[in-house]
């Protein structure tokens, strides 16, 4: 295991984000604050409390996986793409390092900014509302393993772009959509029956509502159920990866 | 001695049907400067990306240091570090942190001293803290070359290395390509500059459409294929070249003030004291002579030419 050059990798991505410390953190912080004032302290004082937890602190998990998936695939397809549009992946490709590796570096530099932008958000969430945290040490895991999952998704984004465009397409127009109708702001128990079915092919439904668990100790979605779903993706992301590095895809010719 | 790189029956085919190189069979000594000289689109660059893993061949083999790329590529690739022609960069990243990186993505624990030494030997110390965007293009050059060194290659190939830098630079840049021979570093580069290739190699390889035509020692390739010329500086100007010296290969140059005569240095006799002889016996006086060898770009073009 090439150790050294997973370090060098991880310290590379990490090192960009606080030279774009404003793009990385800041923005997001600023734009989830903005959220927290519209639907928490202002709409949410005119809204009921669902499943007895007040509106504001309700729409606290779903914010943070809002901006958490996002970030996640920006940051590991931007890391992965920028030195493929560069031309300096060649370093990358060249070195003594295995697929695993390099993929470690990059999406574990991924990973790592998006858990800290989603601790930040919570920290900025309490300033707005009260939140409660039953179980920390899931809420933790969770918010893990779902930024590795994404980072993962968007490590194969980075890859499969062929240029900027693309490279925004995905988050833009396939995860945000899914991230609103994923139950962020609502439960999906208070949508019509057909509609409660139609979200359930939302593989966001299930991020948010183990999410959400963590939070509260109740779930819209059987806790297994969104840990196996989440599972599956992450296992359908790593395949993509396998595929990408033993075909060669859009890295070697 | 067993060769540092062996390339056996190398062939790439793009997807798009294209073959760039067509069973290129190349072996490169340990300690060498090897020249790769080719047109555009010979095959040069991918062959240098295929070794070094950048590119994947369709079939055939290559051994670095004993290593096969492909199966072995961890200690394969170690061996090697690259400069590649395009001046690719991390724009926003300082000079120190992408030396720096590069040697730990070649999995190699951080050393700052030889870090400080690279970027001093390549005058780029009192630019260390500043990002690459800020350099000139022959800085930037340096830069990939100290990203190179960095993880203290054992073949460095060097691709178009001296491509847009200015005279003093590539001067400087010769300079330190020869101290890393001393070293006992194998340097493998591809150029457009004959005059590059004729400065430094010890041996030269000409590529054309994919397919080595020729490795040679550069001495004996110059030895072999050099012709040279004779040119006599006329006291009087001559309209044709004289009926009777037609048995000798002569041109007239400069309106007819000079005399030039075309022998090949491989010949057991070059001709030239019959030459004097009869020009003597003709009557032709000259004030000087001076004697030409062919460079290795007039070899080289007389080569692709002749494949062509």
């Amino acid at each position: 295991m090439n150790l050294y050059a997973i370090r060098a990798i991880y310290l590379f991505e990490m090192a960009r984000a606080w030279r774009t410390l404003m793009q990385s953190i800041i923005s997001p912080v600023i734009s989830t604050s903005l959220y927290f004032v519209v639907f928490g302290a202002a709409i949410g004082q005119h809204m009921n409390a669902i499943g007895g937890v007040a509106y504001g602190s309700f729409i606290v998990p779903g914010l943070i996986m809002l901006t958490l998936l996002m970030q996640s695939i920006s940051n590991a397809s931007f890391g992965i793409y920028f030195p493929r549009f560069t031309g300096t992946i060649y370093e990358v490709l060249s070195a003594p390092v295995s697929p695993l590796e390099i993929v470690a570096g990059y999406v574990g530099a991924a990973a790592t900014k998006s858990v800290i932008l989603g601790l930040i958000i919570l920290a900025t969430a309490t300033a707005f509302v009260p939140v409660q945290i039953e179980h920390p040490v899931l809420m933790v895991a969770f918010l893990i393993l779902t930024a590795v999952t994404f980072s993962l998704f968007g490590f194969i984004i980075g890859i499969w772009a062929d240029g900027f465009e693309k490279l925004q397409l995905v988050p833009l127009l396939i995860v945000t959509p899914l991230t609103f109708l994923g139950g962020s702001f609502y439960s999906i128990e208070m949508l019509p029956p057909f509609w409660q079915t139609v979200s359930l092919f939302n593989p966001v439904v299930y991020l948010v509502s183990a999410f959400r668990w963590s939070f509260f100790g109740q779930a819209e979605v059987d806790i297994g159920l969104s840990l196996g779903m989440t599972g599956l993706f992450l296992v359908l992301c790593l395949g993509g990866i396998v595929w990408i590095f033993r075909s060669g895809y859009r890295l070697k010719v | 001695m067993n060769p540092v790189i062996d390339i056996q029956t190398l062939t790439k085919t793009y997807g798009s049907g294209f073959t760039a190189l067509k069973a290129v069979n190349l072996q490169i000594r340990p300690g060498e400067i090897f020249a790769l000289l080719g047109p555009n689109g010979a095959g040069k660059t991918t062959l240098i990306s295929i070794v070094c893993g950048i590119a994947r061949a369709t079939s055939g083999t290559v051994l670095a240091g004993g290593h096969d790329i492909v199966k072995d590529y961890r200690a394969a690739r170690s061996l090697i570090g690259l400069v590649p022609q395009e001046l690719t960069t991390d724009a926003f990243e300082t000079v120190w942190n992408t030396v720096s990186f590069s040697r730990g993505l070649f999995g190699k624990k951080g050393n700052p001293a030889l870090i400080e030494k690279i970027l001093r030997d390549l005058s780029l110390w009192d630019k260390k803290d500043n990002q690459l965007r800020q350099l000139s293009g022959g800085m930037k050059r340096r830069v990939m070359i100290a990203k190179a060194l960095s993880h203290e290659p054992r073949i460095l190939f060097l691709d178009e290395p001296t491509a847009g830098v200015d005279v003093e630079l590539r001067r400087d840049m010769w300079e330190m390509v020869r101290g890393l021979r001393e070293t006992g570093v194998t340097i493998i580069l591809t150029t457009h500059y004959i005059e590059e290739a004729e400065e430094m190699a010890d041996r030269v390889g000409v590529i054309r459409k994919g397919e080595i035509i020729l490795v040679e020692d550069k001495a004996e390739l110059m030895r072999k294929l050099g012709r040279k010329e004779l040119i006599l500086h006329l006291q009087q100007p001559l309209a044709a070249v004289p009926d009777c010296l037609a048995g000798f290969d002569l041109s007239l140059a400069a309106d007819g003030r000079e005399l030039v005569y075309t022998y090949d240095t491989k010949g057991e006799r070059t001709g030239i004291t019959a030459l004097l002889g009869a020009i003597g016996e003709a009557g032709i006086r000259f004030n000087d002579l001076q004697t030409r060898q062919n460079s290795l770009e007039d070899i080289f073009v007389s080569l692709v030419s002749a494949q062509s």
